[in-house]
């Protein structure tokens, strides 16, 4: 059995007249140790679907489907053991350590709070766990640290603070959200490295949420590619991005600038820009923007079918091999 | 003469309590009409401030700015010279640049009515024209901001600053916030336009990948300072100084081959306690000895580079920084 398991998951928000669905039918599985990367363009349901497991959609959310968690139904759980769970053994990092962190509690404040409430550590103790976790995520003179505020730190102290928080009651799962875009390269390969560390060391389950398919190849193990609240394509890192086989993945990459495409050669685009979830295409919801699009295509949405170690929403599969 | 000359360009910011920070520390820079200029560098280093200074928006402490052979003289009460309505700046955030309660054809608009550039009956065509330059629907010109997605209200934002005609147009980190496809149309229409229109673009941008595939000539920045500036595909090719080579070997790559990102250690330094010697040296893989007594300026090498480093003498041939030092530590040893 998989650390996660989540199974035909389907979010529906609360909109000015009706529910829109953001999420729509998503199956994946995260095991111990392992990097699960998920990408898409914003508004694809990345970030809804992970909010999702935590518990902490806006009011009003609807959410269906199946998700097990070590071994735990998640979604059935009462509000305060599900609480619990999602603060000890779940943990979220968001994109920007400046909004996540509080700008007016001590680092220390920030860091022990969890541990004496989740583990009942007492302050002293707690103290010692803070100053552990901090050299874990490499901030130098950690006992000065304990002492300062966020805006003290830089943007990448800040998110390598906002991680030793997350990481604080030794959870099973991190999702990290966007953990590295708002950080510069050399900041942003730092923080790659610490995660890619963090699951060696300690066996931690690590969801990355990416739109950037350049930090996915770094560090994650499988991908699953989402587009308008559906997964389109998934399956190993190298697979995915060496010979991607949905049209939609194809053209993410293609997007990339890369070193051989040189000498004023314009970029791939892909044409027009994803749908709101209000207005979804029928069928295949990325018929519209698709160059191999067939007239059936617009009426049937494609199922994710298992194809030689991955899985495809596509039935023209113009990439097979 | 380029149609955007900076030279030797000093900035200085009060701290509140006293005490000044340098975060332009003389710096040059020159934009030719159909030209893309990149500017590239970590948070801190002083690009942003060096743009606001190229348009008037900060007065420089010392240095001079020169667009079309004329002085840029910052902001103030007076009205500015109608000629330097030609050079332009496009903001990062444009959910914060536009303005949500007024049409988005009335804020193309604008330039053309405070320049009087076409007769008013001719102005609602040449909004239309200018959506259509930037790959709008003419419908826009009726619409508000909110209507439009990221990568759409930047080219709004682009619309705008082409409606007063530009013959430069600077842009600060344009591309930030954008999904990699809306980055790469709107990379293609900078492309476009400068090829199109003989625009000179400075590009501001801490992200590499799409310099190097829209600029023809990079400039790399750290700590106030220009530390290397070349041609882009030599400079990718060949990085000559330390920093520029660490850059690059942060980028990572979307080929699922795994490679993890070399980081940099450290962080850029506060600028307004910048370090002895050269900047870069506290993080600098090769720093040797005279890195910390003395700062190198950035000096000509062959083939159109130059470079800031101790490792890369005047008038050398290109060679990259492994290299150089082999030669230095071999110097001193004998």
């Amino acid at each position: 059995m998989s650390l996660l398991e989540v199974d035909g998951l389907r979010v529906r928000l609360p909109a000015a007249d009706r529910l829109l669905t953001v999420v729509d039918g998503v199956d994946y599985r995260v095991e111990q140790g392992e990097v699960f990367g998920v990408a898409g363009e914003s508004g694809s349901g990345k970030t809804m679907s992970m909010l999702a497991l935590l518990g902490v959609l806006p009011d009003g959310a609807v959410v269906e489907g199946r998700v097990n968690f070590d071994g735990r139904d998640l979604l059935g759980l009462a509000a305060a053991p599900r609480r619990e769970l999602a603060g000890r053994d779940l943990a979220m990092v968001f994109q920007d350590p400046m909004t996540s962190l509080h700008p007016m509690l001590t680092v220390g404040r920030q860091l022990t709070e969890h541990v004496r409430l989740h583990l009942g550590f007492d302050r002293r103790a707690a103290e010692r766990r803070a100053l552990e976790l901090l050299e874990q995520v490499r901030i130098p003179d950690g006992r000065e640290a304990l002492d300062a505020y966020p805006h003290q730190f830089s943007g990448g102290m800040r998110q390598r603070i906002a991680i030793a928080i997350a990481l604080a009651c030794r959870p099973k799962l991190l999702i990290a959200d966007e953990p590295t875009t708002a950080l510069d390269v050399t900041v942003q390969a730092g923080i790659l490295r610490l995660l890619d560390r963090l699951r060696h060391e300690s066996d931690l389950a690590v969801i990355l949420i990416t739109h950037d398919l350049g930090v996915m190849s770094a560090i994650a193990d499988r991908i699953s590619i989402f587009y308008a609240g559906r997964v389109v394509e998934s399956g190993p890192r190298e697979g995915v991005l060496r010979r991607p086989r949905h049209p939609y993945t194809r053209a993410l990459l293609d997007a990339l600038p890369h070193p051989e495409l040189r000498g004023g050669q314009p970029l791939v685009a892909i044409p027009g820009a994803p749908p709101n979830p209000g207005s979804i295409p029928p069928g295949c919801a990325f018929h519209p923007r698709c160059a191999f699009a067939q007239p059936d295509c617009r009426v049937h949405v494609p199922d994710l079918v298992p194809t030689n170690g991955r899985a495809l929403a596509c039935p023209v599969d113009p990439f097979a091999t | 003469m380029s149609a955007l000359e900076l030279t030797d360009v000093v900035v200085d910011y009060e701290r509140r309590g006293g005490g000044r920070v340098r975060a332009v520390a003389g710096a040059s820079i020159d934009v030719e009409r159909g030209q893309i200029v990149g500017l590239v560098g970590e948070s801190g280093c002083g690009k942003s401030t060096l743009a606001r200074a190229a348009v008037g928006l900060v007065r420089p402490t010392s240095g001079s700015i020169a667009f079309e052979g004329r002085e840029i003289v910052p902001l103030g009460r007076r009205a500015r010279p109608r000629d330097l309505a030609r050079l332009q700046l496009v903001f990062q955030n444009p959910y914060a640049s536009l303005n949500p309660r007024r049409r988005v054809g009335a804020q193309i608009a604008d330039a053309l009515d405070t320049l009087d550039l076409v007769p008013a009956a001719a102005r609602p065509a040449r909004v239309r024209e200018l959506c259509e330059l930037v790959g709008l629907p003419a419908t826009a010109a009726g619409r508000f901001p909110h209507e439009f997605s990221g990568g759409q209200r930047q080219r709004i934002a682009i619309a705008r600053t082409l409606a007063a005609d530009p013959s430069v147009i600077v842009l600060d980190e344009p591309l930030a916030s954008l999904d990699a496809s809306a980055q790469a149309q709107l990379a293609n229409l900078l492309v476009n336009l400068s090829r199109e229109l003989g625009l000179g673009l400075l590009l501001i941008s801490h992200d590499l990948a799409i310099v190097r595939h829209v600029a023809d000539v990079v400039s790399v920045m750290y700590l106030g300072r220009m530390v290397e500036t070349g041609s882009t595909e030599t400079l990718w090719k060949q990085p000559l100084h330390p920093y520029t080579e660490s850059l690059i070997n942060a980028i990572p790559h979307p080929d699922g081959s795994g490679f993890l990102p070399e980081a940099l250690p450290g962080e850029v330094p506060d600028p307004g306690q910048p370090p002895s010697g050269c900047r870069f040296h506290p993080r600098c893989p090769y720093a040797f000895a005279r890195c910390s007594v003395e700062d190198p300026t950035l000096v000509t090498l062959t083939g159109g580079r130059a470079a800031a480093c101790w490792l890369q003498p005047e008038g050398a041939s290109a060679a990259s920084p492994a290299e150089r030092a082999r030669l230095v530590a071999r110097a001193e040893v004998q």
